[in-house]
């Protein structure tokens, strides 16, 4: 008990726990099961992004993605143009997406190693060109998804009473294949080696920039695989369909107990850090209250959480 | 800087690649001001950069505010909606009723005082406390002014409509905030603790000096700085949003980085950072309306400038460090 304690990912659940429990007392415990399948239908999206931004946040002090919401936007707008409505185009539209996911994060690790900008800069001067692109490329368009894409990303099997959302299944799979990637692999313990020490990784023979290309390349490219998604399962591609989810991949990577330092990094905690905050907007939605109260108690509730779990000194 | 020279005796001596890396912030200003001079010469006038350079004033100042908290290794993503709520206390409250304005104004450095001190106390990620602070703050200015709306005090407005002989308000009141800001953090000794507290804190630690008070000062100066945003702003524009501020926290951090500072190690440059804000405001607004590049390519273009500039830089400075 007192080693789970220890870890810093379990505040997340417990966090998520809490806030769930704080929504049921509201509605007296009706609902519960329709709340779990919003609650993971919507954070499977955050935690997609967020192990793309977990990976670059990893690799040490300064490393963060922020063109991630126009990778998004730009993405959506490719995948639903490519599959054009129709479902035999959509594994094409998908590998658009993801191509253009790919050539973002390309494009970033290029600025960064090329012109030795630092990430923060260059990845948001990189989102303004790709803001651009997006707007003029799906300007004044409302391209909806083919019904059966639409169908499968919001596909829910029902067990028990309870609607499974299969998207959030295909993702926890996923997850597990990043934990075994990040842990068990060369590259993964490389990306590891370069946040805890960059010279040293690089003295003991990590092929430091190789991995950082294939960081900011895998980042881009969970990027544009979530702006199809999105697109298939908010049923329409926009421009500011990924705008949230700039601090909210920084923030479930914090939340999940990820060090900003980098070098340490969580995949478990995405999971509790993102259904943590889905929850919580789902509890503060139900309360009626104004947008104004809403977001002074989403952002207290975020350092609030930072604050319990400590910080990097007491997870040294 | 006088401590790198000071360190090795040979860089004491002119260096003419590292004065022209020094200079670039305003060699970019300098060429951007080229171009809009080549495009439209009538904006060089005194009518014209007031009102090219209207806007740059509450951007600098921002980005000052910015800079104080890059000088001791933190970030700060909350200063656009803290600006904004700023701008929504000053055009509600600070006109209605002065006294809890401005109670109001003072209350919130101080939350920006205790978030220093809370950051430094418990160790915590700067990005994150500030990522929340951003969601507080844009929740405040909603309830402050849930529409758009209210009015500037006059006497702001009058202040932020001087037209004084010769020089354009903004320029002046660019060199003023440049000027006193470098005084206070490059040329006073507690300046050179608080950018010591961001190169070397256990060295400022062992010799004796209160960690927690740098970052509790960075801070309330930043709050200062982004209190003083907010007037400016509403100075101008006469009226406040709730979202006005909101471009503001990446404007700043690419107007501290544009002027020369770093993330980390303390090395930040006030005068640098004020030439950043002018020509990020300068660049983002005339040059593009004047190169009459279409709307949907505007953001693109801003972006392209900033990483020509910084491009630049990173290879001046990689011919250095060689």
């Amino acid at each position: 008990m007192v080693a789970l304690l220890n870890r810093p990912w379990i505040w997340s659940f417990v966090g998520a726990a809490v806030v769930f429990i704080g929504a049921l007392a509201i509605t007296g415990g009706q609902g519960a099961g329709g709340m779990v399948t919003a609650a993971f239908s919507l954070a499977l999206f955050m935690v997609v992004v967020g192990t793309g931004q977990m990976f670059v946040i990893t690799l040490g002090p300064g490393n963060v993605d922020l063109s991630l919401p126009a990778n998004i936007g730009l993405a959506s707008a490719v995948a639903m143009k490519v599959m054009d409505g129709n479902d035999v185009l959509v594994p094409l539209g998908i590998a658009a997406a993801l191509g253009s996911g790919l050539v973002i994060g390309i494009f970033n690790y290029l600025l960064i190693w090329a012109l030795r900008i630092p990430p923060i800069i260059a990845t948001l001067s990189a989102s303004f060109i790709i803001q651009s692109v997006d707007i003029s490329y799906g300007r004044g368009l409302q391209i909806k998804p083919p019904p059966g894409f639409a169908d499968f990303t919001n596909w829910q099997v029902p067990v028990g009473g309870v609607g499974v959302p299969v998207m959030a299944v295909v993702v926890i799979l996923f997850s597990i294949g990043a934990a075994i990637v990040l842990q068990r692999t060369v590259y993964g313990r490389s990306v590891l080696a370069i946040g805890q020490n960059i010279r040293a990784a690089w003295l003991a023979g990590v092929r430091v920039e190789r991995v950082r290309f294939l960081t900011y390349a895998l980042c881009g490219l969970l990027g544009g695989l979530s702006g199809a998604l999105l697109a298939g399962y908010f049923r329409g591609a926009s421009v500011d369909i990924g705008n949230e989810y700039l601090l909210a991949s920084i923030a479930v990577v914090v939340i999940g107990g990820t060090s900003v330092a980098g070098g340490k990094a969580n995949i478990p905690g995405l999971w509790g850090a993102a259904l943590f905050l889905v929850v919580l907007q789902i509890m503060l939605n139900s309360y009626h209250i104004s947008a104004g109260v809403r977001l002074v108690i989403t952002g207290l509730v975020i350092i609030g959480v930072i604050v319990a779990a400590g910080g990097p000194k007491a997870a040294r | 800087m006088t401590s790198a020279a000071a360190s090795t005796p040979s860089r004491a001596r002119f260096n003419p690649r590292r004065a022209i890396r020094a200079a670039l912030p305003a060699v970019s200003l300098a060429l951007i001001l080229i171009a809009i001079a080549y495009l439209n010469p009538r904006a060089m006038s005194y009518l014209g950069f007031s009102l090219m350079l209207n806007l740059a004033i509450p951007i600098a100042l921002a980005t000052i505010a910015q800079m104080f908290v890059i000088a001791v290794n933190d970030l700060d993503l909350s200063i656009g909606t803290f600006v904004g709520f700023v701008g929504c206390v000053t055009a509600t409250y600070l006109n209605d009723e002065p006294a809890l304005g401005v109670l109001i104004l003072l209350g919130s450095i101080g939350i920006y005082a205790l978030l220093g001190a809370l950051i430094y106390v418990r160790d915590l990620p700067s990005i994150v406390v500030t990522l929340g602070m951003s969601f507080v703050w844009a929740g405040l200015a909603i309830l402050v002014l849930p529409r758009p709306g209210g009015r500037a005090p006059e006497w702001l407005s009058t202040i932020m409509g001087l037209k004084p002989p010769f020089v354009p308000f903004p320029i002046v009141a660019a060199v003023v905030i440049a000027v006193v800001v470098h005084i206070g953090l490059m040329r006073t000794s507690y300046g050179a603790i608080l950018r010591g507290a961001g190169g070397n804190p256990v060295a400022i630690r062992r010799a004796g000096w209160s960690l927690l008070k740098t970052k509790v000062v960075a801070f309330s100066l930043a709050g200062l700085f982004g209190v003083l945003s907010g007037l400016a702003l509403i100075g101008n524009t006469t009226s406040a949003d709730a979202n006005i501020g909101n471009g503001y926290t990446l404007l700043s951090i690419a107007g501290v980085i544009l002027g020369g500072g770093e993330f980390v190690g303390g090395r930040v440059s006030p005068i640098g950072a004020v030439i950043g804000a002018l020509t990020l405001a300068l660049a983002a607004n005339s040059l593009l309306q004047f190169m009459h590049i279409p709307p949907d390519w505007q953001v693109a273009a801003n972006g392209a400038i900033l990483i020509i500039v910084l491009a630049a830089r990173a290879l001046l400075t990689r011919r250095e460090s060689l």
